[in-house]
């Protein structure tokens, strides 16, 4: 990773945890240009050749393989649109780090938008963390607009992670996954925003196969003056099962709107929605309190348990 | 250690709810375990909020270690060494027992100390340690916890609202232990306990009767217990509604 410099270094911790070059198969890129790369015997990783972006191709039987795949960005100004599509074979178990820093230190915004597809074989299971991650102190916005497409066949399980916890000022985040027969997805959204920042959350599931199922929880937190809008969706179109959660800690002049909605159109859907949003409970603060914490300390604790 | 001067309390929204401390004079000395007692409505737990400094008092002046700490917050006074484990513990989202018990006693304790809290008060750390203190939590499981939290910070005076609430009998035996202990121990602690039940009163070196927002006495046990389990103190008949 000789390429990096110390702030694009910093990014990749934040989003990936990464401190060194990965082990498996990985492709960093960085303001806009590769910077390194490595496919394994099982995982290839190719660039694409009409747009920006790459393929990602998992042969069948690919067992306790990982791939990382982060973004990070140092220069202000840059605006990208990124295509990354995953092929996953059958009979894989594989884990997928995505994720994107921003540093914008400059006045011009700076913009990510990934697109990511992923193709997932029969009876494969993938978990899949994405994690974005914004600093800086310019006057620049740092922005990112991720669609996540997944296409999931049957018997297949997916588990995605997703988080965004600080500094990234506008966001438009969207997800949508179709399920075929027996196919389980599973979805942990973490987001907290602050300052003037707006956030939007879409989640699209349809679930088209018989013993599909689907558990879509988000939590979130709005500070100051940011905003936030979580749209949750689930579609039954066979005998599955669906549950959506929205919960929500609102502070200071922050504001939430959330609209789960489900469709059922198959007598044997069986969909649950849940949506809280409210402040952090005045006995919970004072619980902390008389545990030697401040106010603002308490909030914090309470804040990051709940969005651990 | 502890001395309040007729403190007063009324509910900030009280409209016709008057006066629920009614100008308490009380003399809390060191290193003893106090029991207060009396009638339900009768004010104990808001006299231990307005100790814990989570209520304010609308008149009066509290004093800790001769200090005039009235005006002081929760937090300060928490960090003065008053803990409290409330009578309703409080549940949370997202925090672990080992978090709760980290914040609890300030620092990175290791997972074989926060097992000793834990085991203190009859709860097996294994099964406990990494559960969220959320609604999953039984209320036997939940109100051991939070007296748990009391017993890994450093305090000097401890109040433990109603601590035997929902406690099945063989904990309670282990309450009972780490009240017998708090006294003993080196490290000198005074500690309040709220109350109904006759064991917890067994052990008080003094006993406090709180009724109507009033102190209607306060004596070593020797002298206070016999006259309440004696006739003395009956519940009023309700009046029948026309
Ligand atoms: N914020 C409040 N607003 C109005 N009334 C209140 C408020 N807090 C307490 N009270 C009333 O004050 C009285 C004393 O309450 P408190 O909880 O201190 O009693 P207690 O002695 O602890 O009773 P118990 O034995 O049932 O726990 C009760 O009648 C209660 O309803
Ligand atoms: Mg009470």
């Amino acid at each position: 990773m000789a390429k990096l410099d110390p702030v694009q270094l910093r990014l990749l911790r934040e989003v990936a945890d990464l401190h060194e070059v990965p082990e498996g198969a990985y492709n960093i890129r960085a303001n806009g240009e590769a910077a390194g790369r490595n496919s394994t015997a099982n995982i290839e990783i190719t660039s694409k050749t009409d747009v920006s972006g790459i393929d990602i191709k998992i042969k069948d039987g690919t067992k306790n393989e990982s791939v990382h795949i982060p973004v990070v960005m140092s220069e202000s100004g840059l605006k990208e649109m990124v295509y990354n599509d995953f092929y996953i074979g059958k009979d894989c178990d594989v884990v997928i780090v995505a994720g994107c820093g921003i540093d914008n230190c400059g006045s011009h915004d700076s913009e990510h938008d990934g697109i990511h597809r992923f193709f997932i074989g029969s009876n494969s299971k993938v978990k899949y963390v994405e994690k974005h991650y914004g600093s800086g102190d310019g006057t620049g916005k740092r922005i990112l607009d991720p669609q996540t497409e997944v296409y999931m066949d049957e018997g297949s399980y997916m588990e995605m992670e997703m988080v965004q916890i600080k500094g990234v000022d506008s966001t438009r985040r969207t997800t949508i996954a179709a399920l075929k027969d027996n196919a389980k997805l599973v979805v942990r959204e973490r987001l907290m925003t602050h300052g003037e920042q707006t956030a939007e959350s879409i989640y699209k599931v349809d679930l088209n196969g018989e013993g599909s199922s689907a558990d879509v929880v988000s939590r979130s937190v709005a500070r100051d003056q940011s905003f936030q809008k979580l749209d949750l969706c689930v579609n039954g179109n066979a005998a599955c099962s669906g549950h959506t959660e929205c919960d929500s800690i609102i502070m200071d002049k922050g504001r939430i709107l959330a609209v789960p909605s489900l469709e059922a159109n198959s007598v044997d859907a069986a969909l649950v929605h849940e949506a809280a949003i409210g402040k952090i409970a005045g006995e919970q603060l004072i619980k902390l309190m008389t545990l030697g914490l401040t106010e603002a300390e308490a909030e914090e604790q309470i804040i990051n348990g709940f969005l651990k | 250690m502890l001395k309040l001067q007729n403190i007063s309390f009324t509910a900030p929204d009280g409209g016709k709810a008057a006066e629920i401390i009614r100008g308490i004079d009380l003399d809390i000395p060191s290193d003893k375990f106090i029991v207060i007692t009396g009638p339900n409505g009768g004010g104990k737990s808001t006299l231990a909020k307005l100790i814990a400094g989570i209520e304010k008092p609308s008149g009066g002046k509290l004093f800790y270690e001769g200090e005039d700490i009235t005006e002081l917050g929760i937090t300060e006074r928490a960090r003065k060494g008053i803990g409290f484990a409330f009578q309703q513990p409080v549940r949370f989202k997202g925090l672990t027992v080992l978090d709760l018990l980290r914040i609890a006693a300030g620092k990175k304790l290791t997972v074989s100390e926060a097992c000793e809290y834990l085991s203190e008060v009859g709860l097996c750390a294994k099964d406990y340690i990494n559960r969220e203190v959320n609604a999953s939590l039984s209320g036997g499981e939940l109100k051991r916890i939070e007296i748990a939290t009391v017993l890994a910070r450093d305090v000097k005076l401890a109040v433990f609202d109603e601590p035997e609430a929902g406690i099945d009998l063989w904990s309670f035996n282990n309450l009972i232990r780490i009240f017998e202990k708090m006294r003993v121990t080196e490290k000198k602690r005074t500690v309040i306990v709220i109350s109904h039940q006759e064991r917890i009163l067994n052990i008080a070196d003094e006993i406090i009767v709180l009724s109507d927002g009033q102190v209607i006495d306060q004596g070593p046990r020797e002298r206070v217990l016999p006259e309440i389990m004696g006739a003395k103190f009956t519940a009023d008949i309700c009046p029948k509604m026309e």
